[in-house]
């Protein structure tokens, strides 16, 4: 007997053929992404080096390239970008919000004592 | 919820509590969670290991420097082995992708076909991983050197072959006018550590003596990691007189001016943390990796039985698929901070 007073929901676990056509062109879409930015990366790596005057600039766009591929590998093949909206904040924003703080203080404490160390000697 | 009134009903999807918060299994959640605690320990890691680097600045080794090797092939490819090690975990990523969209379409065979795959691409990844630490810990022919102004270098350039050992003073083992012909690079960099050598001359373990017989080494480049009394970190000497400066201290019969490889004391890269976050994040992900392919092993088993498609769903394959994903992720994350910046 069907109920309405409770949330209906259902495991999201099969899709159609027409769908599997749809989810798999949109996989090794992402794939084809994933492996250019990979080679981008390596290629820079090995024209620009860390002594070059644009490495600054490198390396920033190696970093957002990470997020960029971290951003597919979750949204796309982990389905998260598929999920509800609640479940993707409550798995997001906590994690965001810990590691750019942890980024900030450690990385801010780590050049404090770098300069210590120049200046006051090991 | 009227968007969803249409969609199948399932009773086995409840939790205790007759819902199903964010319209998700139990299964699915708490594997999410287990990944958010989990990517914070790997967080936690990186940024520790970005602290250390930042204390340390021009002396931490640049990644292009340390790994710029293939198997069979030697030295001079910066990179290329860790981006197609990469490149072989993006690629067992999207077939494990791929095995969760057959278990949506209830394709037993297609499941089946795509798990093996990713477990393929996992163990590939897990060995590549032990060919690296193998390589790392057995380092360079070069090693570090310690100059005589107490300032540290590391060392590239094209290593002269060592031909033989021509013994020259008879001991226990070899007689006078013996030529040696096996395992010499072992031998030369442990009498080297031990300061065995003085004039070309090396003393080996039985006792004897026995002249070098070896190439010069070419294009020579030293950069300083450490400062010294004359030579500051980020300083380069090339050419002959950094062939000439190398050879002084292989030859000066002093102990522990040159190391090779690595362990958790010391390396010849950089900073002995520099080793240490080595073993420990790489060798966290590594064991993550192992533990992927093991329960990607279990689910294939089970897809194999038919326990998924008799249960209706391979929810079990797409749980599984979310670990070895985030796997994935964490070594995107790996790769940038400790190879590429």
């Amino acid at each position: 007997m069907e109920r309405d007073d409770i949330i209906e929901y259902s495991l999201d676990a099969h899709h159609s053929e027409e769908a599997g056509v749809k989810a798999r062109k949109t996989i090794w879409k992402v794939t084809g992404l994933l492996t250019l930015i990979t080679i981008v990366e390596v290629a820079l790596g090995t024209f620009i080096k860390q002594d070059n005057s644009i490495w600054p600039f490198v390396k920033w766009f190696f970093i957002v390239l990470t997020l960029v591929k971290a951003a597919y590998i979750v949204l796309s093949f982990m389905h998260l970008g598929e999920e509800r909206k609640g479940l993707k904040y409550v798995i997001l924003v906590p994690y965001m919000v810990f590691i750019l703080c942890l980024i900030f203080i450690l990385l801010t404490e780590g050049g404090a004592v770098d300069s210590a160390l120049i200046k006051y000697g090991v | 919820m009227a968007g969803h009134a249409t969609k199948q009903f399932d009773t086995q999807t409840l939790w205790g509590g007759k819902v199903s918060p964010f319209s998700s299994s139990y299964g699915k959640l708490m594997m999410w969670f287990f990944l958010v605690s989990d990517a914070l320990t790997f967080g936690g890691l990186l940024v520790a290991y970005g602290f250390t680097r930042f204390n340390a600045q021009d002396a931490w080794p640049i990644g292009e420097e340390t790994f710029n090797s293939l198997p069979f092939l030697g030295h001079g490819y910066p990179l290329i082995y860790v981006a197609i090690m990469t490149f072989i975990l993006i690629v067992s990523s999207v077939t494990m992708v791929l095995a969760v969209e057959a278990g949506h379409r209830m394709d037993r065979k297609g499941v089946t076909k795509w798990m093996i795959a990713t477990i393929i691409g996992g163990l590939f990844f897990v060995s590549s991983q032990a060919w690296e630490w193998s390589h790392f810990i057995h380092g360079s022919e070069f090693g570090k050197v310690e100059l005589a102004d107490g300032s540290q270098a590391i060392v590239k350039g094209h290593f002269g072959e060592i031909q033989s050992f021509t013994v020259v003073e008879g001991g226990h083992h070899h007689k006078k006018g013996d030529v040696i012909k096996d395992d010499l690079l072992h031998q030369y960099q442990h009498a080297i550590e031990k300061g065995h050598i003085e004039n070309n001359i090396i003393h080996l373990h039985d006792g004897s003596l026995a002249k070098i017989n070896k190439a010069g080494n070419e294009h020579m480049e030293l950069i300083i990691k450490k400062d010294g009394g004359k030579y500051k970190i980020g300083q380069k000497i090339e050419g002959e007189y950094a062939s000439k400066m190398y050879n002084e201290v292989v030859n000066s019969g002093e102990a522990n001016k040159i190391i090779y490889g690595a362990n958790l004391d010391q390396n010849e890269y950089g900073p002995q943390q520099y080793g240490q976050f080595f073993f420990f994040i790489t060798g966290f992900h590594g064991f993550h990796v192992f533990s992927g392919v093991v329960f990607n092993f279990i689910i294939l088993l089970g897809v194999l039985k038919g326990t998924y498609h008799k249960r209706g769903h391979y929810e079990m394959v797409e749980k599984t698929g979310l670990y070895w994903h985030f796997v994935d992720l964490v070594w995107v994350f790996v790769f940038t901070f400790f190879y590429l910046v």
